[in-house]
């Protein structure tokens, strides 16, 4: 197994020194630069969050400027279009990682094989990532999504598929589009990572013992890259929650009956930067901060248990 | 994939099996190039005239011309290219000056509780910053750091801190034991041991920390967009403009991307590698 922490090099306990409080912080020395940037760059602009999320401020409104607990977020669960958006980003974020992971997947298991060109496919495979988001969505916006002039339309009109308004009619599927294309290389690295760190001697027993291909993926493959599968997907979802740029540049939010790309994101912009609703907005983020934590911890468990194992591994 | 051959194994077989696997190869070559072909298809059209670029079918045969990247670059892309490389470079200087001792007291010399601090710079990655953007842009505007770069510089240090100092914690960890006890007995300082044994050994991880820092910075368009807009767009902010581009702009569009991408394609190309190592903060290698 190669993880990259190894319990051979791994950092070594303290030693207890009598009286040491000096070397104590010498060690910390180090680590405080950085630790303070991060406390004040990350927890500051939060600890205003919560601040402005118990007032009542709207920048277009003089004098709404005032402290009401959370009113704001009543106002925030009272309003239909947050609750939208709670399903749209679940819907968006669940889809986006699902078939990103099988894609994914899929990939890297076709290219964890020796093969002519192995190199210039991975790399091929790897640069959707790479492509500055945006630009993807403007992309696929225009030279793909066209309805007259773009590739998706000459791709399916031998089908009978034609001048289809993508982005207008099926929007939630052309976000979805983009964003899988983005992140299946993600996946595929890390699925990929975990194949590659797979023993190679319990895929031979399984061989001799005459197992298909396909049954020692579905039963010794696959079992070994849930951890990974699981990470993946995670760290996935922390990023495609988060998902703004596509949805401003390919639908605006739109789509369905009108709303139908709002994922919390979008909705917390358009609060803040349309309806110049600041408090509403603040709580609105507040919520979304709990619910990412959620899914944080969750990760955090699976990380320290990869490290974990990692480190068992020696 | 390991493929044991015995003796009893008959040719017939045999043939099966490579035309099976030639068949896999070719199934993942057409699954690469279709997804590879929207890069692809970007480079193409970013040669052509607009005219070739609004055809039904499409056009796969034309005459290649450089008008668009000319006309990129004659229509306002320099300044926003000069932003994106400020912030970009100071940024990841900064992450790397503040980065490599923080790995290096999470690491080699551990502070006890060096394990909480890992996961606290986790757990800002995992802050959803939508929820900041409105304090962040009224600090700018209070500060004067609205539509100056400096802003982006300090957020984007603050993204890509953690990763850093994850990823480089995780190269570090790997220097043999015995050559940091040697230089230790040599009577190194911290500053010495860092500069003179760590980093010469650590120089590939970093960089290819650097490098994957780049892609995200050059990359980030929302706190760009809000902090930026009117005066000192990044290249993302740039590449929005043509949102509101009236009439044929696909060829210019295309060409505009292709520079915008490049930088960061070829980064990544670069490190690819250690590509998985950055975005698993050096669980996977």
């Amino acid at each position: 197994m190669s993880f990259a922490a190894r319990r051979r090099a791994g950092p070594r306990r303290p030693v207890p020194e009598a009286g040491s409080r000096r070397a104590a912080w010498l060690r910390r020395m180090p680590l405080l630069p950085a630790l303070i940037y991060m406390i004040v760059v990350t927890q500051a602009p939060f600890v205003v969050t919560l601040w402005y999320s118990l007032r009542s401020w709207n920048t277009l409104t003089p004098g709404s400027n005032k402290f009401v607990w959370f009113d704001e977020y009543k106002l925030v669960f009272s309003d239909p279009t947050f609750r939208a958006a709670v399903l749209n980003t679940v819907k968006i974020t669940a889809s986006s990682v699902i078939l990103s992971m099988l894609l994914g997947t899929t990939l890297a298991v076709l290219v964890n094989r020796k093969f002519v060109g192995r190199g210039i496919v991975r790399t091929m495979l790897i640069t959707p990532f790479l492509v500055m988001p945006v630009a993807t969505a403007l992309l696929f916006k225009t030279t793909i999504y066209d309805p007259i002039f773009g590739l998706l339309d000459w791709v399916l009109s031998p089908f009978g598929v034609h001048q289809v308004n993508w982005v207008g009619t099926h929007s939630v599927a052309a976000v979805v589009a983009v964003l899988v294309w983005e992140w299946t290389p993600f996946m595929m690295l890390i699925v990929l990572a975990g194949l590659q760190s797979e023993s190679l001697e319990a895929l031979e027993a399984a061989r001799v013992d005459g197992a298909s291909t396909v049954q020692t993926f579905v039963w010794i493959t696959l079992p070994y890259l849930r951890r990974y599968i699981e990470l993946g997907m995670l760290l996935g979802s922390i990023y495609l929650l988060q998902a703004f740029g596509e949805i401003f540049i390919l639908t605006q939010g739109g789509g369905g009956d009108g709303t139908a790309t709002t994922n919390l994101p979008y909705y917390i912009y358009e609060l803040a930067f349309n309806s110049f609703n600041v408090s509403e907005a603040a709580a609105a983020g507040v919520i979304v901060v709990i619910a990412t934590e959620i899914v944080a911890t969750i990760t955090l468990r699976l990380l320290s248990g990869l490290f974990a194992a990692a480190e068992a591994m020696g | 994939m390991v493929v044991l051959r015995t003796p009893r194994m008959g040719r017939r077989r045999f043939t099966r099996e490579r035309s099976t696997a030639a068949f896999t190869t070719l199934v993942t070559w057409l699954i690469a190039i279709v997804m590879f072909f929207p890069v692809l298809w970007m480079v193409l059209t970013s040669f052509k005239r607009e005219g070739d670029a609004y055809t039904d079918p499409p056009k796969f045969i034309f005459r290649p011309t450089l008008t668009e990247y000319h006309q990129v670059f004659s229509g306002g892309a320099g300044p926003p290219f000069e932003h994106s490389i400020f912030v970009s470079l100071v940024s990841v200087a900064l992450v790397l000056l503040l980065g490599i001792p923080a790995a290096y007291a999470l690491s080699i010399r551990a502070i006890e509780r060096w394990r909480d601090v890992l996961f606290f710079f986790l757990t800002t990655k995992m802050l959803p910053y939508v929820a900041a953007i409105v304090p962040i842009y009224i600090i700018a505007l209070h500060t004067g750091l609205l539509d100056n770069d400096w802003a982006l510089v300090i957020l984007y240090t603050g993204f890509n801190l953690p990763l850093a100092v994850w990823m480089i914690r995780s190269f570090l960890l790997e220097i043999p034991k015995e050559m940091l006890e040697a230089a230790r007995i040599d009577g190194a300082n911290i500053f010495v041991e860092i500069t003179r044994v760590i980093l010469p050994i650590a120089m590939p991880g970093v960089a290819a920390t650097a490098l994957i820092c780049v892609i995200f910075t050059w990359n980030e368009f929302f706190f760009a967009y809000f902090l930026t807009a009117t005066k000192g767009p990044t290249v993302p902010v740039f590449m929005v403009s043509f949102l509101q581009s009236e009439g044929e702009y696909w060829a210019r569009l295309s060409a505009a991307a292709a520079v915008a991408c490049l930088p960061v394609i070829l980064a990544g190309w670069i490190a690819q590698k250690q590509l998985v190592r950055g975005l698993s903060l050096g669980a996977l290698k």
